[in-house]
């Protein structure tokens, strides 16, 4: 019979070995999957890495991809550090843009300088209430939060299409459903041709480091996700790290909202987050929940998406095939954290184990 | 693990620059925009709001591509499946650092993302179909579907049985409801009794959603489903239900065999070709492009054998009027749904306001959500 064994300890070198050969695997995987598309599979990898770098204009949109998901990511991290599994980063990524819209929509006289930090706040209150709502329920009341989140989602987006729809359709636009566009003093502005979210998010990896690693909240949150008990013993208020804990998290996710809106959108549009709040997920898993790593793990992940992106126009490869090869190369790095993890014994592993003993 | 990680981005690094060295994008000087442009030059990329394979909107769109390619040997690229939303602002930079120099944008929604980037790229021209805005550099191109649509009506009217016409409908926009109207107005010169029952989607591609507002529709007592979508979704709805459809876009029998009768058609090709073409010879100007059935941009496909008897003659007779332009779809007396006349007889809607219809004539039973 194969029987799974939990890993108790495991190399740093190995871990990485095993990623490294999941990568690979996953390659040579895809690889065989272009040769019968009829593309030659070197010549398609080529193209994703030019798509991603291949010049200052892709570069900037390679970066332009990163950028949700670093935010995203980092605001996932808090929630998963706490053991809080929230999956509710879409909603609240809506929710946040939704609450920067209201302002962006409602004050579009105000100056950039007064009006996109107000945008930012409300950002950050709506994609936080977001989150806090679930935090509640599960603190008092001990629902399941992720449950609980992914149903958010939904009522979120649909809280946008509602607006889009019906009390915030703009009147110019002929009927067709959509919400005006945001005036000038409501988009951010460009830095090295790309909207300052760039530094944003870089900020915003440095006080999230600086927060979990160096103060007492950061310390308390990742306690109470190491043991409940734990924290109850050294006398923390569990229910109210678990409740700033998500404040924060949700709080980052409207920050990527509020982004999206402004500089990609320059509106409030279902589309606005574009499935950011999930793919985050993923990325904020493969990094460990460390903000440096969660840099490195999302510009990967926005190579993958841009090259992508790319390569459909590039080589007219279908989309549904493009979405496939990055779900084969996910499978695989995925995957690879189950072998991370556990080491499976098979039969003749087994005979050969009683043979040597 | 540190190091691991610096060594893997340098090594991306490395990667990258090998890789871009190679493919460097041509560096468009500051030319005339209006120089021509010679064939290998030529990069004509067509973005679609569907799939290829719908075999409705896209399909059709995508077809006159090749044609385009068949007819000018120029090259030609697509993205398809791209949403009305911030991607594409995207996607339509993208082909220009792709070396793209005409790009034609097929859906209504993409019109601002259209205008932002045009006013960006002044050497670029765009060419957006459906809408209302144009620029130096940006054309807006349709057809007169309202007149095919008519004709289907023609069709739809002498067919149905319980002088009920089911029509599934994409969005609240002045094409989609102009649509219906004309289909309408088809339908009561031949059956005044019949209306026409309208159901919203709100999807282009959604095949099976659209099946479903079709199926909704057969149960309030429909026995012919129109449609305005992109795909066949509600032609099978009536082919499985065994009563009758018109389809759209392009001929929908494969789909629905038993069912279909007749749609009205698009033909984009020649006036991509033409467009095209004049871009290569330096010719190319920005316009408001609304082409009729003289043109042949729209069509009534040809009839098949379950179409009403007679119908054929019928549409035959109104094509000539509409061709010989003594017969205008909508001419006076027109009456919205509340009775009340809009259109005096002897009166003629203009196209500003048919490329704002807002209201539905008597006849129609739905609602229009404003």
């Amino acid at each position: 019979m194969i029987r799974l064994i939990k890993k108790a300890d495991i190399s740093q070198s190995q871990i990485m070995t095993i990623r490294i050969m999941a990568v690979f695997l996953s390659l040579f995987t895809a690889g065989v999957f272009i040769l019968f598309l009829g593309h030659n599979p070197f010549s398609v990898y080529g193209s994703m890495m030019s798509g991603s770098f291949g010049s200052l204009y892709r570069l900037q949109e390679t970066i332009l991809k990163t950028i949700p998901l670093l935010i995203t990511s980092l605001g996932i991290a808090v929630a998963f550090r706490m053991k809080f599994w929230n999956i509710g980063a879409e909603g609240q990524i809506c929710m946040g843009a939704f609450c920067a819209s209201f302002f962006a929509l409602h004050f579009s006289e105000l100056p950039s300088l007064i009006l996109l930090p107000i945008m930012m706040v409300a950002g950050i209150v709506g994609g936080g209430v977001w989150a806090l709502i679930p935090g509640v329920f599960k603190a008092y009341f001990g629902t399941n939060e992720t449950l609980f989140t992914l149903m958010m989602n939904y009522i979120a987006l649909k809280w946008i299409t509602y607006l889009q729809y019906g009390p915030w359709k703009d009147p110019d636009a002929l009927g067709f459903p959509k919400i005006k566009n945001f005036s000038e003093s409501a988009i951010l502005p460009n830095i090295f041709g790309i909207h300052i979210g760039w530094i944003i998010a870089l900020l915003l990896v440095a006080i999230m480091h600086f927060f979990i690693h160096y103060t007492k909240k950061g310390y308390e949150i990742t306690v109470v996700g190491e043991s409940e008990n734990t924290a109850r013993y050294a006398g923390m208020d569990v229910k109210k790290v678990v409740l700033i804990g998500l404040l924060i998290s949700g709080g980052l996710c409207g920050i990527t909202g509020m982004i999206q809106a402004s500089a990609i959108s320059n509106t409030l549009s279902v589309e606005v987050s574009g499935g950011v709040g999930f793919t985050a997920i993923i990325t904020t898993w493969l990094s460990g929940l460390s903000a440096p790593m969660i840099v490195l793990i999302s510009f990967l992940f926005a190579i993958l998406v841009q090259g992508g992106s790319f390569i459909q126009t590039a080589f007219q490869i279908p989309q549904s095939a493009a979405q496939m090869l990055q779900g084969v190369i996910l499978f695989f790095v995925l995957g690879s954290e189950f072998f991370i993890q556990y080491q499976v014994i098979f039969p003749w592993n087994q005979y050969m184990q009683k043979e040597e003993n | 693990m540190k190091k691991v990680i610096s060594k893997l981005l340098v090594g991306v690094l490395a990667v990258s620059m090998m890789v871009s060295g190679c493919s460097t994008a041509k560096k468009l000087a500051n030319v005339d925009s209006n120089a021509p442009v010679a064939k290998e030059e030529m990069k004509v990329g067509f973005i679609y709001v569907g799939p290829i394979g719908d075999g409705g909107w896209t399909y059709a769109h995508n077809e006159a591509r090749l044609y385009v390619e068949e007819q000018l040997g120029v090259q030609t690229f697509y993205k398809e499946s791209v949403p009305e939303g911030p991607e594409v602002e995207k996607v339509l930079k993208d082909m220009i650092d792709q070396g793209a120099n005409v790009i034609f944008a097929t859906s209504f929604g993409y019109m601002d993302y259209v205008e932002k980037v045009a006013k960006q790229y002044p050497h670029i021209k765009f060419l957006h179909c459906s809408g209302y805005k144009t620029a130096d550099n940006m054309s807006n191109y349709f057809g007169r579907m309202y007149q095919a649509r008519y004709l289907s009506g023609i069709v739809a009217g002498m067919k149905t049985q319980s002088d009920t016409i089911g029509y599934v409908a994409a969005f609240e926009i002045p094409e989609v409801i102009r649509g219906i109207n004309a289909f309408t107005l088809g339908v009561r010169s031949v059956n005044p009794d019949a209306k026409v029952v309208v159901r919203w989607t709100h999807t282009w591609y959604d095949p099976a959603k659209e099946k479903e507002a079709a199926k909704a529709l057969l149960d309030e007592g429909a026995d012919v489903i129109a449609q305005h979508q992109d795909t066949a979704g509600p032609q099978q709805a009536a082919e499985e239900r065994g009563v009758w459809s018109v389809g759209y876009n392009t001929d929908m029998q494969a789909t629905a065999p038993q069912a279909y009768m007749t749609a009205p058609i698009w033909n984009w090709g020649p006036y991509y070709a033409q467009q095209v073409q004049a871009v290569m010879e330096g010719t190319w100007k920005s316009e408001s492009y609304w082409g009729s059935m003289n043109e042949e941009i729209v069509r009534l496909a040809p009839l098949t054998a379950i179409a009403p008897e007679g119908s054929k003659e019928k549409v035959a007779e109104m094509e000539g009027k509409i061709k010989d332009n003594s017969f205008t779809v909508f001419q006076g007396p027109i009456k919205d749904q509340n009775g009340e006349v809009k259109v005096e007889e002897g009166q003629q809607m203009t196209d500003g306001e048919m490329l704002s219809f807002d209201w539905f004539v008597e006849g129609v039973v739905g609602k229009i959500e404003k």
